[in-house]
């Protein structure tokens, strides 16, 4: 037995009552110093919170006085407490990777209600941990260098955001945007909750400011399509696609939308409610002001005639023959603001949108709404002209809701107050807001609501059933020809069915369409909603589990913009940190490949998803490129010569655990195992 | 679920000395996705059964079958492996490659006269704690039904289990040769 | 040839006899063999589910034991009336999912000397199989005598396709594909809205004013979409709108004049069959005029009311001529529904 051969301590915690209330923790240190005596323990100790500082310096003084080889601590998880006690053995001198930390907290006394048994498994958890730690090995962090530049991926309010602080810092940005201008949902809005600033008056300053940031290199209407490399060594491949008008020419006078013959309906920046042209700026105040030609429905690609806009150009812009160009860009942080897209109210037969022309979503009562909306600001029914006498507002269309999202979208209550103040402001319309619960808990939210409560809205508390236009003759027959709301009205404890000329229905939340595919694309997780998984939700909101990529907005789940925007600052801030340390330190949990076992048969070679094996033709072996490796150890299996090992976790150190896991019965007694 | 000394019930599984059988079993569990869901089970206080004893990898990818061999012949009754579901993997796509082995295994150890009801998958998010524990429940009980494997325990040789198997099952199930 | 388990349900003997006998008409160009379960009895209705479910449930799951102890190869039931396809497919189902009841029913049909294995039997309604497995190819290849300049509103009733334990249905409310089969028919569909509302079940006994209410708005906007006839898949729906009519209308004290067959009469007629033999004139508001409009000619019998002058609800509201703003895209009639 090797670990016979070191010099172990063991260290039990209290962790309080945590702990001791349930596993007899004297008991258990005890046992270890004296039933593992014969595999290394030299020391077993017990302590009411070993993670104090008196119990660190325990741990310290028995390395530095006991000469201790190895260290297990067996308390709390290791998410919690692995540096806390990894940092006690490097202060007094012993590799930080010859500690190990068993959780015998949240594994065994939390969960466990039988003394006996719970201290049987925390004996048999020690012994397992005893053993495995003779395995181990010392190890080094590997070191990287960090590459000032960061490539911040979606042109909204918070890629906006994090772009602007990374390059006031004086660092460059690449800001890579999918539409032709960036702005992204914000720049669609009317006016912003609760203050009811003009959306566009915040934004357009900051994207003028993105835009001619000296630092900030904009990338719209393209995508990024490749990701290679690591935190601090990105190699990024950013697909710029032809807009067929060349930038260096374009002055953005706009004659080529002027002259453009075609229009289509704009389901992007007007939400369907309006019309564009082909070649087209998607709205006045757009960043860049260089209009994009939409290929698939230009004349000139289907049939080969018109080019109006060419022939009107001032400035010869109008380039055809534009082909989508690739750059690729090193990066040494990511950030990711790819944003939301807004549910599919389609999906919600009931309450007709799309069959019934009055039922509009959150985002085309926005467009209306807004002075430079395809109504001017008017509020009206679908045929243009018709002013409502009685909107109905509908609150968590697809959000709260097991057929659809369960999750709340957080600002849809907001924004479904803010609607019946601008209603009420536009016209004299009666106005219905129909909620679950409202929302308001932001900085002058609930004032906000106080506000719209005086200004007359009604509110009532209840799920619209229905939205139906068929009604109910003879009773409703002066309501011919509108709209009626089925809806219990919880409060009032009956049903009711309230006759209304519009509806608006505060769609939900959801992420982008591709964000799985977005996910695999940066080597990130997102949850199965689709929302992009933080590496804590409470402690560290904006990093992933993948270092160097970061996350801002609502790529994250659904927030508001002053969230979004912190988000965004976050990130940048903690990247400015890094670049400014020059270099960063990783967990040396990595593969290797031992070159003389190798025979080269390839089975691992598939196997990683970070391209981080290498086979080398002409020496016929394999390579594991310590870098781009993230220690998943799926290759370590694999190799039917064993000639793959992984640090951190190394056979050894498994079977060993293994057989010191079964070193213990059920009820506490040392076993007998015979060695496979 | 608690472990008992007291004598086991008429025609209950039940160890040497005749109490009722506690399972003793291993389970690796993936570090960003089912052991964090073990842990979550811990903070929430939820219970379940003390009978699975957890080794932490960083993937199930990482998962070797020898490990598991290496589990029942030292004396484990049954190895649960969990992970991360598929499609979540935290290193994009291991978890397959985890299931791919898993499923070979599984009809490796039945070949070898072990019940394939004794190692189970199951799939756990980081955020699952009730259901990590519901299903450690379960499977405890699945193996406990099963009785002890008698593998390595009490003095008793894994090449002796597999000659005592295959005189039980027939002369055909097993080559009657065995080497250590 | 496709083959299934058949249960016809009470009524396609006495109410419903128009369905059975155009069923039994078109059963042989479609190739589709039905074999009648052998004993089956009674689904329950609508009535005895509220009375006592349990009994409801062994009720219904002797109809089930017996098909699965026919064994004709086939493992499918399929029903005509959506009462009954519900009665059969919701017990299935919880027999299924619910294991202490699974064992309760089976004690419970062990008295009788039967046994069923849950999930042993599929239940489709018969819309289901006609255009789920025969196909509207098939059937559009069959067609000679399309029934083009006939406009039909297609009504579907509430217990088809919800709930949709299998998924089939692309919208549970405002499903396409029944439109679909009845315009490879030739027939003009219009866009009626209340494809799956109520007809009010037996509230015509029960309560009558809702009961009439419910069938009025029924063929009120049949009416206003500009429908010359309703065409249906279940008894109770057709019962409730033709044998009530002339009542709902004396209610009401308005003249509504709205035809209602079953799809498979229609069938019939696109197949080239004369209207007697697909039982046709048997119904109550007479289908003549709407049919007579297209060519066909019904012979008249007495149990029909006499022809007024057509429908005459309140005056059609004009259709409003789509200007101003855009409409969402919806998907087309074959396209994906968002889901």
């Amino acid at each position: 037995m090797s670990s016979a051969q070191e010099r172990i301590g063991v260290y039990v915690c209290h962790c309080g009552s945590n702990i001791a209330a349930t596993v007899d923790v004297e008991a258990v240190s005890e046992w270890a110093g004296e039933e593992l005596a014969d595999r290394g323990v030299v020391i077993a100790r017990n302590d009411k919170f070993m993670c104090s500082s008196s119990g660190q310096e325990v741990v310290e003084k028995d390395i530095a006085e006991l000469g201790l080889t190895r260290v297990v601590v067996a308390a709390c998880s290791p998410h919690m407490h692995e540096k806390t006690f990894r940092g006690a053995c490097a202060r007094a001198g012993l590799n930080p990777y010859l500690c190990e930390l068993v959780s015998i907290r949240e594994q065994v006394s939390w969960v466990h209600t039988d003394r006996e048994a719970a201290t049987a498994k925390a004996k048999a958890v020690i012994a397992g941990g005893v053993l495995r730690v003779a395995e181990q090995v010392p190890l080094e962090p590997l070191r990287v260098p960090i590459h000032p530049a960061t490539l911040v991926v979606g042109g909204g309010i918070a890629g906006i955001s994090a772009a602007l602080e990374i390059a006031d810092a004086g660092f460059a940005v690449h800001l890579v945007e999918r539409q032709p201008s960036i702005g992204g949902h914000m720049a669609q809005f009317d006016k912003t909750f609760p203050t009811l600033d003009c959306a566009a008056c915040i934004l357009t300053p900051r994207m003028v400011e993105a835009g001619m940031h000296k630092n900030i290199t904009l990338h719209t209407w393209s995508e990024v399509t490749d990701v290679k490399g690591y935190v601090g060594n990105f190699t990024v491949t950013i697909k710029e696609r032809a807009r067929y008008i060349n930038a260096e020419l374009c002055t953005g006078c706009g004659i080529c939308q002027e002259k453009c013959p075609i229009r289509v309906q704009d389901n992007v920046f007007e939400a369907g409610l309006g019309f564009r042209k082909v070649a087209y700026l998607p709205f006045p105040q757009a960043v860049p002001k260089y209009p994009v030609i939409d290929g698939p429905n230009c004349t000139y690609f289907e049939k080969g005639t018109c080019k109006a806009c060419e022939k009107f150009c001032p400035t010869d812009a109008i380039d055809f023959t534009q082909v989508d160009k690739d750059v690729v860009v090193e990066v040494g942080n990511i950030v990711l603001a790819t944003g939301f897209e807004l549910f599919d109210a389609r999906r919600i037969e009931q309450y007709g949108y799309g069959r019934l022309p009055n039922v509009f979503t959150s985002l085309e009562f926005e467009r209306m709404s807004n002075a430079a909306g395809p109504t001017n600001g008017r509020i009206v029914l679908r045929d243009g002209v018709t002013e409502p006498k009685t909107v109905g507002i509908v609150h968590c269309v697809g959000s709260r809701d097991r057929n659809y999202n369960a999750y709340c979208s957080a600002i849809c209550c907001m924004q479904s107050l803010k609607f019946a103040h601008l209603v009420g402001e536009h016209t004299d319309a009666t106005i219905y807001n129909f909620y679950i619960d409202i929302r308001a808990g932001g900085k002058a939210y609930d004032e906000f609501y106080q506000r719209v409560l005086e200004e007359g809205t009604i509110f009532v508390r209840g799920r619209v059933a229905e939205v139906t236009d068929t009604l109910r003759l003879p009773a409703e027959a002066a309501d011919e020809g509108r709209l009626m709301i089925q809806v219990e009205d919880t409060l009032a404890g009956k049903q009711r069915r309230i006759p209304v000329d519009m509806v608006v229905l505060s769609a939900g939340l959801e992420p982008p369409a591709d964000a799985k595919e977005t996910a695999r694309l940066f080597g990130i997780s997102c949850s199965s909603d689709g929302w992009v998984i933080e590496r804590h939700p409470k402690l560290d909101p904006v990093a992933t589990m993948t270092d160097g990529v970061f996350a801002a907005g609502c790529a994250l789940g659904p927030r508001d913009i002053p969230a979004s925007v912190s988000n965004g600052a976050a990130a940048a801030a903690r990247i400015l940190g890094r670049i400014q340390q020059k270099e960063m330190a990783l967990e040396p949990v990595r593969a290797s490949v031992d070159e003389a076992r190798c025979s080269g048969c390839r089975i691992c070679n598939d196997l990683c998803p970070y391209n981080a094996i290498i086979f080398h033709a002409d020496r016929m072996v394999t390579e594991v490129n310590p870098a781009l490796c993230q220690g998943c150890g799926t290759c370590i299996p694999a190799c039917p010569a064993g000639a793959i090992s992984g640090t951190g976790f190394s056979d050894a150190q498994i079977l060993s655990q293994i057989e010191g896991l079964l070193m213990v019965s059920a009820s506490g007694q040392l076993r007998e195992v015979v060695p496979a | 679920m608690s472990a008992t000394t007291t004598q086991a019930p008429v025609g209950a599984a039940t160890d040497s000395a005749g109490a009722a059988f506690e399972p003793v079993m291993i389970g690796f569990t993936c570090n960003w996705c089912s052991y964090r869901a073990a842990d979550l089970a811990g903070t929430a206080r939820i219970k379940y059964p003390p009978n699975v004893r957890l080794i932490r990898l960083m993937c199930s990818g990482r998962l070797d079958p020898a490990f598991v061999l290496k589990a029942f012949a030292g004396g484990a009754d049954g190895v649960m492996v969990s992970g991360c579901w598929p499609g979540e993997c935290h290193y994009i796509e291991q978890n397959i490659k985890a299931l791919r082995r898993f499923v070979l295994l599984r009809r490796v150890i039945e070949a070898m006269g072990i019940e394939p009801a004794r190692l189970q998958l199951v799939w756990a998010s980081a955020a699952e704690g009730q259901r990590f524990a519901h299903e450690v429940g379960r499977i405890v009980e699945e193996v406990r039904a099963l009785g002890p494997l008698g593998w390595g325990r009490d003095g008793a040789r894994p090449h002796e289990s597999i000659a005592a198997v295959s005189t039980a099952a027939g002369p055909a199930a097993v080559p009657a040769e065995v080497t250590a | 040839m496709t083959r299934f388990l058949y249960y016809p349900g009470c009524s396609m003997d006495a109410s419903a006899r128009a369905y059975a006998d155009s069923l039994e008409a078109i059963g042989g160009p479609l190739g589709l063999e039905l074999d009648e379960i052998e004993d089956w009895n009674c689904c329950g209705a609508t009535e005895y589910q509220g009375i006592s479910p349990t009994r409801a449930y062994a009720l219904v799951s002797r109809n089930l034991a017996l098909a699965e102890k026919q064994k004709n190869g086939s493992r499918t039931v399929v029903a005509p009336c959506s009462a009954c396809y519900l009665n059969l497919a919701k017990t299935e189902h919880y027999l299924r999912e619910d294991k202490g009841l699974a064992a309760k029913i089976n004690t419970a049909l062990e008295a009788g000397g039967l046994h069923y294995t849950p999930g042993s039997i599929e239940v489709r309604h018969l819309l289901d199989v006609v255009f789920f497995d025969i196909g509207i190819e098939t059937i559009h290849g069959l067609v000679t005598r399309p029934l083009g300049g006939l406009k039909v509103a297609p009504y579907l009733g509430c217990l088809v396709t919800r709930p949709d334990y299998d998924h089939r249905w692309r919208s549970n409310e405002h499903p396409r594909e029944f439109d679909r089969l009845l315009r490879t028919l030739g027939a003009e569909v219009v866009d009626f809205p209340l494809r799956t509302d109520c007809c009010g079940g037996h509230m015509t006994q029960i309560s009558p004013a809702t009961g009439f209410e419910l069938i009025r708005r029924l063929i009120h906007a049949a009416d206003q979409a500009g429908a010359e006839m309703l065409v249906t898949l279940c008894p109770m729906c057709q019962m409730n709108i033709d044998a009530y009519q002339a009542e709902m209308n004396r209610y009401f004290k308005t003249s509504y004049h709205m035809p209602i067959l079953f799809f498979t009469q229609l069938i019939g007629l696109a197949f080239g069959f004369p209207p007697e033999k697909l039982g046709i004139g048997t119904e109550i508001v007479s289908a003549r005029q709407a049919l007579a409009k297209i060519g066909i000619a019904v012979p008249v019998t007495e149990a029909q009311e006499p022809v007024g002058a057509g429908a005459a609800g309140p005056p059609r509201r004009p259709r409003a001529k789509r200007t101003g703003l855009p409409m969402p895209a919806m998907p087309g009639e074959d396209g994906e529904a968002p889901r």
